[in-house]
């Protein structure tokens, strides 16, 4: 177990190490971050002036050693537009990703379970197909279609939900503020989780289905019926608790897979998280901001994997993770 | 610890002006972005000058017919060829308590001088005298035509507020383009609101400034809350889901949604900045010959482009200036006879045509991408072959910095709202050292044009100066130095029962503080 985690630990400095060169690498391609600093008559001179202050002029080698100096000390640069901290700014943004990742977790765990399970042992009612009909759709229609038709539908059209923004938050701890604390917060973020959860929903929808019926042809399920245990029993205790498994590994790849969604679905919503702050510095050629956002995120996705890896050894003892460490 | 007991407080505060202002009229704002910094003088741009002129005055503003209105100056004169004696509205109070003085615009427009963006349009300025608490003298190194035009951009900031060191040994004055500084987070001005709450990206909380000096202004909104929202669609569904009161800017595609909504306003205005295509003469031989840019100014439909593509929403041009701009010469009419145009090709020698590069935004301009899409099939049918590149505005400015295509395009909004602006960038001979022609991109290059445009310069008769820029307009049309398409409009969505339609401009800065609601 050690060993493994030693062995994880070096893998996640190389793979950060990688990310950070590409995101360095792909900046020189973004454009010019001049142009979003100054107006449009500012002179060539004064221009050039600027590049040097901001050591844009530097070879590329010079540029990408002072970052990663700076990175091993822990500051990953000043954004231009915030004017603060790179890691900083990324820290007060992440809390209402992260929420906002909750609330559509949530919805999918809540949701994919007794509709997985539902198709899987009726698949041939009229409701399972209509589930599994809508599955398909939920997976074809891109996000920020699905997110905009809900603020049509339900805002402008209902006016049951706010259209935008975060509402009322209250401030927990540090940089954490919660929408779940008043009921103004939780109705600003039904739809953003809804529209972030479409797309992971069906997936998993599908996910649970095709293993539970795998699970519910095997000898072991066959063997329960004939010793004649209650139906909910053998589904809900004994076919699901297998079913799981894939469902965990597939979880925890997509909860990272996630937090890369939320870039559409917080510029729909104007939801002041991190992905919308991404989309938002890629379009300001705010780099600094970039190079920390990928190397973040690249950090979140390498910890959830390892997490994943150890929570798969807890379900299932057949994974010997010494061995994996080896 | 500290810091947090401090943030809680601070929290505290907020929540309970937020509870006391929603009382009172509330009107919230969604722009496309928010403003980037509270310093006046570190980017000029639109954002920059719409926060200005709610939290400072300038000493004149623009009126909606584009013409001067005295504010924080009382009154002007002319006092030699050079001098312009401005004396001060009395009784201005800024909101850190302190009186306004001549003093005060003084500083400011040494501040003015130092910032890499303002200083451009100051340069001809020399000094500011001050004569006495409420008198000063604006000096011009030449008999200068502009000097109103450039008061609009001196908002006096409070200069003992901004003198001094910050705790951690910072000037208070500097202006620091990407980084940290006092005036980027803290602000003292005349204007109608203060600062309350800010979080960038998220929101501004305005309050009225209780010692207002305007007591004349009908403005009674007490709390405006300054949400950016980036996406049109949601922009519109937050108007009309009634989330917030006014929006700014109301895409194209929804203009007929927001004018048929109930209890919905929609206020559109012809704008001022120009759409244009510019054609390289260093890189295609053929566009040397200005019977081929006529060519292609004739083949170019703008006024479809802005009936089918901008759906009504801009002014088909044929010149840079808009009406009301000095120069803007109502002779000068949009080209389009396609025959005409083949006729010009065949004359210059190009029947058979040509194939040539094109490159646009797709994020900057209003529709940027369709319009470049629609004039390179136009240009199809005069032979020429177009090979259209669009990309996001992040990239395309290195690339239109490079000239990398032979056709390319280019929006601008004079910021001196001032017809010689538009030559001197876009279409003077190009000139490292005076930075003329400094987003030429076609190279053209005309003599007699750049003479008009120095001589207009120090030429301070208004009726005789307005001549030469119209003469200059005329050169430019002849010779098809650019390709104009239109301005583009400007529009706000607000709630019914507001004077949205009073206090917004051709220039983009809504008077915020003269907002009545009911």
């Amino acid at each position: 177990m050690f060993a493994y985690l030693v062995k994880r630990v070096f893998q996640a400095i190389a793979v950060m190490f990688v990310i950070s060169l590409i995101a360095f690498a792909i900046q020189g391609n973004l454009g010019d971050p001049l142009r979003e600093l100054v107006g449009q008559s500012v002179s060539e001179e004064v221009r050039q002036q600027l590049r040097d202050e901001l050591g844009l002029n530097d070879s590329f080698m010079t540029q990408y050693l002072r970052f990663a100096g700076n990175a091993l000390q822990g500051d990953l640069g000043t954004s231009y537009f915030f004017k603060e901290p790179a890691l900083d700014v990324i820290m007060k943004k992440l809390p209402a990703t992260l929420e906002l990742v909750l609330g559509a977790t949530i919805i999918i765990i809540g949701l994919s379970i007794p509709l997985g399970v539902y198709t899987a042992i009726k698949p041939d009612s009229i409701l399972s197909r209509i589930i599994m009909g809508l599955s398909i759709i939920g997976i074809s229609v891109p996000v920020f279609l699905t997110a905009i038709l809900m603020i049509f539908v339900f805002s402008v059209n209902y006016g049951w939900f706010p259209s935008f923004g975060r509402g009322d938050v209250v401030h927990v701890w540090g940089y954490w503020e919660t929408n779940f604390a008043t009921a103004d917060g939780w109705m600003h973020i039904i739809l953003p989780s809804i529209a972030l959860a479409s797309i992971m929903l069906p997936l998993f929808v599908r996910l649970i289905r095709a293993e539970m019926m795998e699970v519910l042809q095997s000898e072991y399920v066959k063997y329960a019926v004939a010793k004649g245990i209650r139906p909910w029993r053998i589904y809900f205790v004994h076919a699901l608790k297998n079913t799981l498994l894939p469902v965990i590994t597939v979880g925890g790849v997509q909860i990272g897979t996630m937090v890369a969604y939320t870039i559409l679905t917080e510029t729909v919503f104007q939801w002041p998280g991190m992905g919308f702050m991404f989309l938002e510095a890629v379009n300001r050629v705010d780099t600094p901001l970039i190079v920390a956002y990928l190397i973040v995120v690249g950090f979140i996705f390498v910890v959830t994997n390892t997490i994943v890896d150890l929570i798969y050894g807890l379900v299932n003892p057949t994974v010997n993770l010494a061995r994996m460490g080896a | 610890m500290t810091k947090f007991v401090r943030s809680l407080t601070a929290a505290a505060v907020v929540a309970t002006m937020a509870s006391a202002a929603f009382a009172e009229n509330t009107v919230r704002v969604a722009y496309d972005a928010d403003p980037v910094s509270l310093d006046p003088h570190e980017q000029l741009s639109g954002g920059t000058l719409q926060l200005s002129h709610m939290v400072f005055d300038p000493l004149v503003r623009w009126t909606q017919d584009l013409q001067f209105e005295a504010r924080l100056a009382e009154s002007w004169e002319q006092i030699d060829d050079t001098t312009m004696r401005f004396k001060l509205k009395s009784g201005v109070k800024f909101h850190s308590g302190n009186m306004l003085t001549a003093k005060d615009v003084d500083w400011t427009f040494d501040r003015l001088k130092q910032s890499d963006d303002f200083k451009g349009i100051f340069a001809q300025f020399t000094d500011v005298e001050v004569i006495d608490d409420m008198t000063f003298d604006l000096k011009t190194s030449e008999p200068y035509p502009l000097v109103l035009h450039t008061a609009t951009y001196i908002f006096p900031m409070d200069s003992a507020f901004y003198t001094g060191e910050t705790d951690d040994g910072k000037d208070k004055a500097e202006i620091v383009k990407h980084g940290d500084s006092f005036a980027s987070r803290n602000v003292s001005g005349t204007g109608p609101y203060t600062i309350s709450e800010r979080e960038q990206g998220v929101k501004v909380v305005f309050n009225r400034f209780a010692d207002y000096w305007d007591t004349d202004s009908k403005g009674n909104v007490d709390t405006i809350v300054l949400t950016p929202i980036k996406e049109d669609p949601t922009r519109v569904a937050a108007l009309l889901s009634g989330d917030v009161d006014f929006i700014a800017p109301v895409p194209p595609t929804d203009l007929q949604r927001v004018a048929d909504a109930e209890g919905v306003d929609l206020i559109t205005m012809a704008g001022t900045r120009i759409i244009t295509f510019q054609m390289n003469q260093d890189r295609v031989e053929a566009f040397k010959d200005a019977r081929v840019r006529q060519a292609i100014d004739y083949a170019v439909n703008n006024a479809g482009i802005v009936d089918r593509i901008m759906r009504g929403f801009g002014t088909v041009g044929a010149q840079a200036s808009p009406a009301g701009y000095l120069g803007h010469d109502p002779a000068l009419t949009p080209r389009f006879d396609v025959e005409k145009a083949k006729a010009l090709m065949a004359e210059a020698g190009y029947a058979d045509g040509f194939s040539i590069t094109m490159m646009a935004p797709n994020n900057r301009y209003v529709n940027d991408d369709k319009i470049a899409q629609a004039v390179a099939s136009m240009l199809a049918q005069i032979n020429i072959k177009v090979d259209l590149q669009t990309m996001p505005k992040a990239q395309y400015w290195p690339a239109f910095d490079e000239r990398a295509a032979d056709m390319m395009m280019i929006g601008w909004h004079a910021d001196t709202e001032d017809s010689a602006n538009f030559h001197q960038f876009l279409s003077a001979c190009p000139d490292e050292a005076t930075g003329n022609g400094q987003y030429n991109s076609g190279a053209y290059c005309n003599e007699e044009a750049d003479a008009l445009m120095i001589a207009t310069n120090t030429e301070t008769d208004q009726a005789k100066r307005g001549e030469m820029l119209k003469k200059l307009e005329g050169i430019l049309y002849e010779e098809a130095a650019f390709i104009p398409l239109h301005w583009q409009n400007l529009a706000w969505g607000s709630k019914a029962g507001m004077n949205t339609g009073e206090i917004v401009n051709a220039l983009n800065f809504p008077y915020f503080g003269d907002l009545v609601v009911e």
